[in-house]
């Protein structure tokens, strides 16, 4: 009985098997626009860490340049990506594009000879796009270009709820000793001002970093932050330290964070921003990405530009001025193809932004790009800062050496917040972990 | 066993032939056809545009069938073979597959990450031990070989008592088959699923507002003010350990809880007769006659402490002093890049399991290996 | 063994605690699954009886929205069901090969399989990829099933062998006697009768593939059409993981197949995965 089962299985096997078999997927019908390449049937793979709504989004960003050329763009977004590129790559199996989250990867991987630096036509492309400071990001170590930025966020803004705001009369500082006072202030009225949440799952404590490397650039300014980034200036130097002591002055006051530390280690950095609009609220102020949006109670959300307002982190030394601090995905080839390069040309046009400028949730970084086009008032303040910035410098954590940036500078100001270890240790545990 | 039909002497020379060259050609032919069967099911598979629920359906179908084919195929060929041969060949065809496997998915790898834990970070220059040595002196991995001991003895005793404990309680409940059913569920609840209940049990706000977490509401209503219970050591290693508990208890109580019901009740009468109480009983007749069970159960979980990840990487990343070997492997492997770190890491967690297994396998010896 | 009643209602209520010290966590959990993202932050879940405000949106944004739960569901299925069978079958024809059958090697072979139970399956991720990609085999379920079993055939056979070393010699002897070979005593007469210990580890491989996302993600892949469900409701919460309480919902959604899988396999428990374990 068995093997006539066996054998009448294996028939209905066979059967489905010659039934259903058709191979490939149909070409797409060749639209070709004049003078651009024709690339009809080819398929471009993209992977990058975005999912589910952005997801959708990027697809219909990247539609113009399927439609004009007849390639097929397929994305895939997986939250583990700087995991899964990394076994990836070790294995042989990656996209054709990826976009990486950290040019602390980007230069991991074009060391490993995994990634084609980008041709000269795309290059020329850059500099016409882009302001300056943009093309250096995406350089590796042999000083060539990989890098193509597409969407990318604004750092160091610091948001409050503008009802409240305005009962109480405050206003913007424009000084770091002026946005001190107006910390005293708020919690003399009796509300601690900032609202501060730093967990992340894997990446636990990168806001912590972000504040230091806006208080570096503040203080030491470009020039200073690019050694301290590349590694020349250890952390260390004094200049490091008194930069980590000045976010710790505010994050250990119990009358300037609501909750102390130990609340801010284990609340996640998404949840701790709601304390803002709650009716009293529990805290005012949070200094994050302008992604943080997202996060915002639903009310807030839908009526973004009255409830929600925002001025961008004072200066502390006035002769450096108010920097921008940026953070975005960078789009590397691992894959040489005539395809591949057309559409990373594609993304280094404005035409690559203008769906996902409409449909809000985005900034890009284009100096000819069309500012209107956005959706927000706020998204067009923090477009065009980006694009008038005095000076542009990334994210520094995301720049280092994966060791320090993922690693240890994410997991030792943790250990100095519950009070475990001391700056000092921590300090030099950080350069430690600096690959040689 | 079958013996091979001999050819009917009283046929002419062709009919032996063919019937020789016959049976060859059917040897032949019949592997064949299978492969040619599995491998149209496989590229099916891979390449069809049919509809996702036929594609699942011919998936299962070929694969639990592929398999079973393949047995019946091997063992087929292997029983045209002359006798002596048949008889040493087919054992391997029982047991090769699972050897073959696991030596391609365990022992390969595992040899390769020893020999690439003697290497440094990009895997390029020798450094003989010295990752090991760098294992157990820095202060963070040493934390994390505690922290895994701790997670060996709290964790693997609590869940094998409790596991006895509650078996033996419940087979004498009338609530037995829903505290079977609900003390098990646990198990069948995904990491990432349990990860958020037991958020919302140790959740910390600070003090004078509503708490989200169960146990500092428990507090509160004593007057107690909460306690950050994942930021404090080693109570949160403790606590993540109790996590464990609550999903493992379920599976010993269950696995113990068979073995009782096959306690013969005879050997129980006769220890009431002859004047044991309920608790001397116990001890002296029940818990030997079981310990094989027990000692089976606890290696189990024992080994699953050593390898233990998705608990400490879903609520607390490691954080907080609460690495395990498994989760600093993952850390040196993939954040610091380390391949020859995270290798020796690995290699230390295998030789720590070994003790156990090395009790399991002198219980084998006992029996007929 | 009359006890006196008391103490039976003790035992009755020592064990309606533990149901109810076990069960808390997760009916917090399902509470909370009806609840709407503000409540949640803002009050513990207890307190939602007396503030209502429930409503199915979690369910909804789960089971409907997005690329549909649905196809992860198929794909989850078509993972499991023969990553679960696969393996016992292995494993069972191996513990008879070691139990019953004798060849040389066979302690060597037998003391190697149950010694790779020590490996942790993080380190043969990227060897096995490379294997897989040099073969043109990654992304196919097959690679996923093999994996699977590769993970799993240690406990398999360790636990299989356990039982099968235990039945009755004669049993095997009086086959042989009529004539069965091997292969028919093991398909006919151990097979069956180690239905308990092979339904026993056929829960637990079922719950651990069921809920597993490592090893699906590395060898079948991530993107729409082959992810399974844990990678789905996953990336359900956003990119940030902003959505976050939709795994509240999701979390019981992906339970109910385990659970009905256990309810079922469950009465071949009683029968004693381990019943040759007991002397006497």
């Amino acid at each position: 009985m068995n093997k006539r089962l066996l054998v009448g299985l294996w028939s209905a096997v066979l059967v489905v098997a010659a039934c259903g078999s058709s191979t490939g997927t149909p070409a797409p019908s060749s639209s070709g626009g004049g003078g651009s390449t024709n690339l009809a049937g080819k398929t471009i793979t993209v992977s990058g860490a975005f999912v589910d709504t952005e997801a959708v989004a990027f697809a219909a960003a990247v539609k113009p340049f399927e439609d004009a050329t007849g390639a097929k763009v397929t994305y895939n977004g997986d939250k583990t990506f700087e995991q899964a590129i990394v076994v990836q790559a070790a294995a042989g199996n990656t996209p054709d594009v990826g976009l990486m989250p950290q040019p602390g990867l980007m230069k991991t991987f074009a060391a490993d000879g995994k990634l084609f630096p980008l041709p000269a036509d795309v290059i020329a492309s850059i500099d016409a796009n882009y302001g300056p400071g943009w093309k250096d990001v995406g350089t590796a170590a042999d000083g060539k270009v990989y890098g193509v930025f597409h969407r990318v966020n604004l750092k160091g803004l610091v948001f409050y709820p503008k009802a409240v705001w305005d009962a109480k009369g405050y206003t913007a500082p424009t000084t770091w000793d002026g946005m001190i006072t107006l910390m005293d202030k708020m919690a003399a009225d009796g509300t601690p001002p900032w609202c501060i949440g730093i967990e992340s799952g894997a990446g636990t404590g990168w806001p912590f970093t972000d504040w230091v490397e806006e208080v570096m650039l503040r203080t030491v300014g470009a020039e200073g932050y690019d050694a301290w980034v590349a590694g020349k200036t250890p952390f260390t130097d004094p200049s490091v330290k008194a930069a980590f002591q000045k976010v710790l002055d505010v994050w250990t006051n119990p009358k300037y964070v609501y909750g102390g530390p130990n609340y801010i280690v284990q609340t996640a950095f998404g949840e701790a921003p709601k304390a803002a609009f709650d009716n009293p609220p529990k805290c005012l102020l949070t200094n994050q990405g302008n992604f943080i949006t997202d996060f915002f109670p639903d009310a807030v959300k839908a009526d973004l530009d009255n409830q929600v307002g925002v001025f961008n982190l004072p200066a502390i030394d006035p002769a450096v001025g108010t920097p921008a601090e940026v953070g975005g995905d960078q789009a590397v080839a691992f894959a040489d193809r005539p395809e591949v390069w057309a559409f990373l040309k594609y993304l280094t046009t404005p035409e690559a932004g203008v769906s996902w400028q409409k449909s809000g949730g985005a900034l890009f970084p284009y100096k000819t790009q069309d500012i209107s086009l956005y959706a927000s008032a706020l998204s067009k303040t923090w477009a065009q800062a980006i694009v008038d910035a005095a000076f542009v410098r990334f994210d520094g954590s995301d720049a280092m050496p994966s060791a320090v940036g993922n690693g240890t500078f994410w997991k030792e100001p943790i250990k100095v917040l519950t009070g475990s270890e001391n700056l000092d240790t921590a300090l030099s545990n950080i350069q430690a972990s600096w690959p040689k | 066993m079958q013996q091979a039909s001999a050819a009917p002497p009283a046929r002419g020379i062709g009919q032996v032939l063919a019937t020789g060259v016959g049976r060859v050609v059917v040897s032949i032919f019949v592997p064949i056809v299978a492969f040619i069967v599995l491998w149209a099911g496989f590229l099916f598979l891979k390449d069809s545009g049919a509809p996702k629920l036929v594609i699942v359906l011919v998936a299962i179908v070929w694969g639990i069938g592929g398999v079973a084919l393949l047995y019946v195929v091997a063992n087929w060929l292997t029983e045209k073979l002359p006798s002596v041969w048949h008889r040493r060949i087919l054992p391997f065809v029982f047991v090769g597959p699972a050897v073959a496997i696991l030596t391609f998915y365990l022992l390969v790898p595992a040899v390769l990450t020893a020999w690439s834990s003697l290497f440094n970070a990009n895997g390029k220059a020798f450094v003989g031990l010295d990752n090991y040595v760098y294992s157990f002196t820095n202060p963070e991995m040493v934390t994390a070989i505690r922290n895994n001991v701790l997670w060996l003895v709290i964790g693997t005793l609590f869940s094998t008592g409790m596991g006895l404990a509650i078996a033996v309680l419940v087979e004498r409940s009338r609530l037995d088959r829903l505290a079977k059913t609900l003390i098990f569920l646990p198990m069948a609840i995904s990491f990432v699923g349990a990860s958020v209940i037991w958020r919302f049990v140790l959740s910390f706000q600070p003090e004078g507002q509503p708490q989200v977490g169960l146990l500092n509401a428990i507090l509160g209503t004593f007057g107690i003010s909460p306690v950050s219970w994942l930021t404090g050591e080693p109570l949160n290693t403790i606590l993540l350990i109790v996590i464990l508990i609550w999903g493992q208890t379920g599976f010993a109580m269950v696995i113990i809880g068979a073995a009782l019901k096959g306690v013969p009740e005879e050997m129980l009468e006769a220890g009431r007769i002859d004047g044991a109480s309920e608790w001397q009983s116990f001890r002296k007749l029940v818990v030997p006659a079981i310990w094989p069970t027990i000692v089976t159960v606890a290696t189990t979980i024992a080994i699953l402490t050593l390898k233990i990840y998705d608990i400490v990487t879903a609520m607390t990343n490691g954080n907080f002093n609460t690495h395990v070997i498994a989760t600093m492997m993952f850390q040196q492997a993939f954040t610091f890049q380390d391949s020859g770190r995270g290798a020796a890491l690995a290699i230390i967690l295998l030789v720590g399991v070994m003790p156990v297994i090395w009790y399991n396998l002198r219980q084998f010896r006992g029996r007929a290996i | 063994m009359r006890k006196i009643t008391w103490s039976r209602v003790a035992i009755n209520l020592t064990v309606l605690f533990l149901i109810v010290v076990w069960t808390v966590p997760t009916i917090g959990l399902f509470v909370t699954s009806f609840r709407d993202k503000q409540s949640i932050s803002n009050s513990g879940w207890w307190s939602a009886f007396g503030q209502g405000g429930f409503s199915l949106d979690n369910y909804d944004k789960v089971l409907f929205g997005g690329d549909g739960l649905a196809t992860a569901f198929l794909n989850t299925l078509a993972v499991t069901v023969p990553a679960v069978v696969i393996p016992i079958l292995i494993a069972a024809f191996a513990a008879y090969g070691f139990a019953w059958m004798q060849f040389p090697g066979r302690r060597i072979l037998f003391i190697t399989v149950v010694g790779l139970l020590v490996v942790p399956l993080q380190i043969s991720l990227i060897p096995v990829l490379k294997a897989y990609l040099a073969i043109n085999l990654n992304g196919t379920y097959l690679a996923v099933w093999l994996a699977h079993a590769g993970f799993g055939l240690a406990l398999a056979t360790y636990l299989l062998y356990n039982y099968i070393s235990q039945l009755p010699k004669d049993l095997m002897e009086s086959a042989s006697i009529d004539g069965a070979s091997h292969f028919t005593t093991f398909t006919r007469l151990i097979l069956p009768l180690s239905m308990p210990a092979l339904a026993s580890f056929a829960i637990f491989q079922f719950l651990w593939v069921w809920n597993d996302l490592l090893v699906a993600a590395t060898f079948l892949g991530t993107s729409g059409d082959v992810a399974v469900m844990t990678q789905r409701l996953v990336s359900m919460t956003g990119t940030k993981g902003q959505d976050w309480q939709l795994l509240t919902a999701g979390a019981f959604v992906s339970m109910i197949v385990p659970v009905f899988v256990f309810l079922s396999l469950q009465r071949f428990f009683v029968r004693g995965l381990l019943a040759g374990s007991v002397k006497g």
